[in-house]
C-alpha cells in the first residue's frame, strides 16, 4: 500500500473507512459515472457482455471469499452455480413463487448445500479438500442430467422474464441495471465482511490455523461459515445467470465452469474484491475480444482468422501461466501498481527507495 | 488518547484479587506413539508471577505449553485453571479457540503470525474473542458492528502504544524483520487482554540488543499490568535475571521448582544439563 501523503485522520472512524482517501472517491465516483452512462451509449451485444461480467463478478467474489479469503480450494463452482440456478428456476416454474423469492431462496439452499459439501474441510486441506469439491461438482452434475422428474435431465428449462417495479428483465438494457446492482451490492457487502470480525478469521484460517485456533477463532465454524457465505453468493450468480437467459441449460454448469471461474480469481487476484471484478472481466471479454478479432482480420489475413478458434482455447490457458508466473498477485496488484506509480507521478523516486 | 479504561491501571488494580493457583498441573502424561513427552509432571502457576519453564532440548517445554492452550490432549491427568471470575475450568479437554476464550494467550517458537495480514489486523484479530458480530453485521457495516470495530480499534492502539509499534501499524507482518515478528506476535496476545500470558522461546534467534529489549517488555507486561507470564526460554542468562520463579523440567519431569537462586545451585539441574550423572552415560546436554 502506497503512503498516504498528506492525509491526516483524526478518528479511527475515518481511518477505518473503505475509501479513505479523496483520489480513491473520486475514482469511485468516475466508474459510477461510468456505469450510469454505458448502457445509453452501448450495443446490445455490449450489453450482454456487461451483463454476463456482471454476473461473473458475483460468482467470483463469492468464490473469492472461499479460495482466496479462507484458503479452502473449491472445485465445486459450477455445481453451486447449478444449485442457485435450478432451485430459483424450479420455484418460480412449478411452484409460482415469485423470482426475487426464489432467488433468496436459491441463495439459501446454495448456502446449505456449500456448507454441506465444506464439512470434509474438517479433517481435509489443500489438494485433498479440492478433490472433495470436485466429487461435489460430480454428484450434482450427475444429479442435473439424471434426476429427470425434477431438471428435466438434459433438456433446457425456459423461465418467464422477471418482472421488477413492472419492467419486464427481458432485453439486456432492463436487465443490466439489475445485475449492476447485485454485482455492486455483493462487491461491497463483502468488502465490509473482509474488515471486520468474521472476514479477519476467515484470513486468519488461511494464514495459519493453529495460530487462529489459539487466539480465539473457532476454526471449523469459521471454515463453514466461509463455504456458507462463499455458496450464497455463487447461488446467485447461478440465479441470475437462469433470470439473464431466461433459459437453464446443464452444460453451464459443468467442471469447465469452475475452473473457469477459479481463472477469473486467479487471473484477477486471489482475496481481492477488485481482482475479482477485473478477473470476472477478463475471462469473460478475452473470448469476444478474439472472436472480433478474428472478424477484423478475416479478409486482410484470413489464414490467421481460421486458426483463432483454437487460440481461444489456447490464449486462456497462456493468460493463466503468464499471471502465474509474471504477476501471482493477479490484475489487482498491477493495478495497484499502476496507482502507486502514478501516485508520485511526475517526481518519482527510484525504485527501493521509496519503501524502507 | 481513546477513551476507555487503558489496560494498565485496570489490571494493577486487579491483581491483589489473583488467585494463589491461577493453573495447576497434575500427573500430566503425554505420549506420542512410543515416545513419552511429559511423564506425570505436575506443576503449578501462581497468580501474578513471572514463571520460568527451562530444561535440556526434548524436556518437554513446550508439550507443556500445547497441552495448556489445548493444541496436545494429554492421555492421563488435568489442567486446572482458575479464571478471572474465580471459577476453576477444567482444560485438559477443552478446544483451543474456548481456552482462549478464558484468557489464556500465548507466542510461538516459531513465529506463527497471519503474514498476509497488517499489523493491525493481527492485533484485531486478538480481540476477536471479546467481539460479537456474524457475517451478516460485518457485511452490513451499520450501527453496533461499526462502534464495536472502532471501540476494539482503540484498545488496539493501546497494545500499539504499548509495544512501541505505530511505525508499522499498516505494514504487511510477511514484510517485517524478524525482531519485530517477535514483538507483534506478543503484541497480539497482548491484544486478547489475557488472564495468563504463555511465551514460547520469547528470544529465540535474537541477538543481545533485542533480547535486552524483549525482555524489558516481559517485564512490563508482568510488573506494569500485573500479568502472570509463563516464559520458555533457552537463553539462561536472560530468564534467571527476569523470572520470580523457576520450574526445570527433564524427560518430562519436574526435577528443580524455586527461586533462579536456587535452581542454579541444584544439583539435579547441573546433572541434566551437563549430564554427568552416571546411570546415563550417553547423553547430550548444553551448559546453563
Amino acid at each position: 500500500m502506497s503512503l498516504d501523503c498528506g492525509v491526516f485522520h483524526t478518528r479511527y472512524e475515518s481511518d477505518m473507512g473503505l475509501r479513505p482517501r479523496p483520489l480513491q472517491r473520486l475514482r469511485l465516483v468516475t466508474l459510477a459515472l461510468f456505469v450510469l452512462v454505458f448502457p445509453f451509449v452501448a450495443s446490445p451485444y455490449w450489453l450482454d457482455l456487461a451483463n454476463q461480467v456482471a454476473i461473473a463478478t458475483v460468482g467470483a467474489i463469492g468464490l473469492n471469499i472461499l479460495v482466496g479469503y479462507t484458503g479452502q480450494i473449491s472445485l465445486g463452482q459450477g455445481a453451486f452455480m447449478a444449485i442457485g440456478a435450478y432451485t430459483a428456476g424450479l420455484l418460480t416454474l412449478n411452484f409460482g413463487v415469485p423470482w426475487g423469492a426464489s432467488v433468496f431462496a436459491a441463495c439459501l439452499v446454495t448456502a446449505a448445500a456449500g456448507t454441506f459439501f465444506g464439512l470434509p474441510s474438517l479433517r481435509l486441506k489443500g489438494l485433498y479438500l479440492a478433490i472433495a469439491t470436485l466429487a461435489a461438482q460430480e454428484i450434482v452434475e450427475w444429479g442435473m442430467t439424471n434426476w429427470t422428474a425434477v431438471t428435466g435431465g438434459t433438456e433446457a428449462i425456459v423461465l418467464p422474464a422477471p418482472v421488477l417495479l413492472g419492467v419486464r428483465m427481458n432485453t439486456n438494457f432492463n436487465f443490466y441495471w439489475l445485475a449492476v446492482l447485485t454485482a455492486g451490492g455483493t462487491a461491497l457487502f463483502a468488502a465490509n465482511l473482509m474488515r471486520t470480525r468474521i472476514g479477519r478469521a476467515f484470513a486468519a484460517v488461511r494464514d495459519q490455523d493453529i495460530a487462529a485456533s489459539v487466539i480465539g477463532v473457532d476454526v471449523f465454524r469459521t471454515k463453514l461459515l466461509a463455504f456458507a457465505t462463499s455458496s450464497f453468493f455463487v447461488g446467485l450468480a447461478g440465479a441470475m445467470i437462469a433470470f439473464h437467459r431466461n433459459i437453464i441449460t446443464w452444460e453451464r454448469f459443468t467442471l469447465s465452469t469452475s475452473i473457469v471461474f477459479l481463472a477469473m480469481i486467479i487471473v484477477g487476484g486471489l482475496g481481492s474484491i477488485r481482482g475479482s471484478f477485473l478477473g470476472a472481466a477478463l475471462i469473460t471479454l478475452l473470448p469476444a475480444m478474439i472472436t472480433n478479432l478474428g472478424r477484423a482480420i478475416q479478409d486482410t489475413a484470413p489464414q490467421a482468422a481460421s486458426l483463432l478458434p483454437y487460440a481461444q482455447q489456447a490464449v486462456f490457458g497462456i493468460v493463466i501461466i503468464l499471471f502465474l508466473i509474471f504477476e501471482p498477485r493477479g490484475l489487482s496488484k498491477l493495478w495497484e501498481n499502476a496507482k502507486d506509480y502514478f501516485h508520485v507521478w511526475p517526481f518519482a523516486y527510484r525504485r527501493g527507495e521509496s519503501r524502507g | 488518547m481513546a477513551r476507555g479504561s487503558p489496560p494498565v491501571h485496570r489490571h494493577r488494580a486487579h491483581r491483589e484479587g489473583l488467585p494463589r493457583h491461577i493453573l495447576e498441573l497434575s500427573d500430566l502424561t503425554l505420549r506420542f506413539g512410543g515416545v513419552t513427552s511429559l511423564a506425570g509432571l505436575t506443576m503449578d502457576v501462581r497468580g501474578g508471577e513471572l514463571l520460568a519453564l527451562i530444561g535440556p532440548n526434548g524436556a518437554g517445554k513446550t508439550s507443556v505449553l500445547n497441552c495448556i492452550s489445548g493444541l496436545y490432549r494429554p492421555q492421563e491427568g488435568s489442567i486446572t485453571l482458575t479464571g478471572r471470575d474465580g471459577e476453576r475450568h477444567a482444560l485438559a479437554r477443552l478446544a483451543p479457540h474456548r481456552i482462549a476464550a478464558l484468557g489464556v494467550a500465548r507466542t510461538f517458537q516459531n513465529i506463527e503470525l497471519f503474514k498476509h495480514l497488517t499489523v493491525l489486523d493481527n492485533l484485531m484479530l486478538g480481540r476477536h474473542v471479546h467481539m460479537n458480530g456474524g457475517v451478516l453485521s460485518g457485511g452490513l457495516y451499520w450501527g453496533r458492528q461499526r462502534e464495536r470495530e472502532i471501540e476494539h480499534r482503540q484498545y488496539v492502539e493501546q497494545v500499539i502504544d504499548f509495544m512501541n509499534l505505530e511505525p508499522l501499524r499498516s505494514a504487511v507482518v510477511g514484510n517485517l524483520a524478524y525482531g519485530n515478528q517477535r514483538l507483534v506476535e506478543m503484541a497480539r496476545a497482548l491484544a486478547l487482554d489475557p488472564h495468563l500470558l504463555l511465551l514460547d522461546e520469547p528470544t529465540a534467534g535474537m541477538n543481545a540488543e533485542e533480547k535486552e529489549s524483549m525482555a524489558r517488555f516481559i517485564l512490563d507486561v508482568h510488573e506494569e499490568q500485573g500479568l502472570t507470564v509463563v516464559v520458555v526460554d533457552h537463553s539462561i542468562d536472560v530468564i534467571m535475571d527476569i523470572a520470580d520463579r523457576v520450574v526445570v523440567l527433564d524427560f518430562g519431569r519436574r526435577i528443580a521448582d524455586g527461586s533462579p537462586d536456587e535452581v542454579r545451585n541444584d544439583p539435579a539441574v547441573i546433572d541434566a544439563y551437563l549430564g554427568t550423572r552416571a546411570d546415563d552415560p550417553g547423553r547430550r546436554g548444553e551448559a546453563p
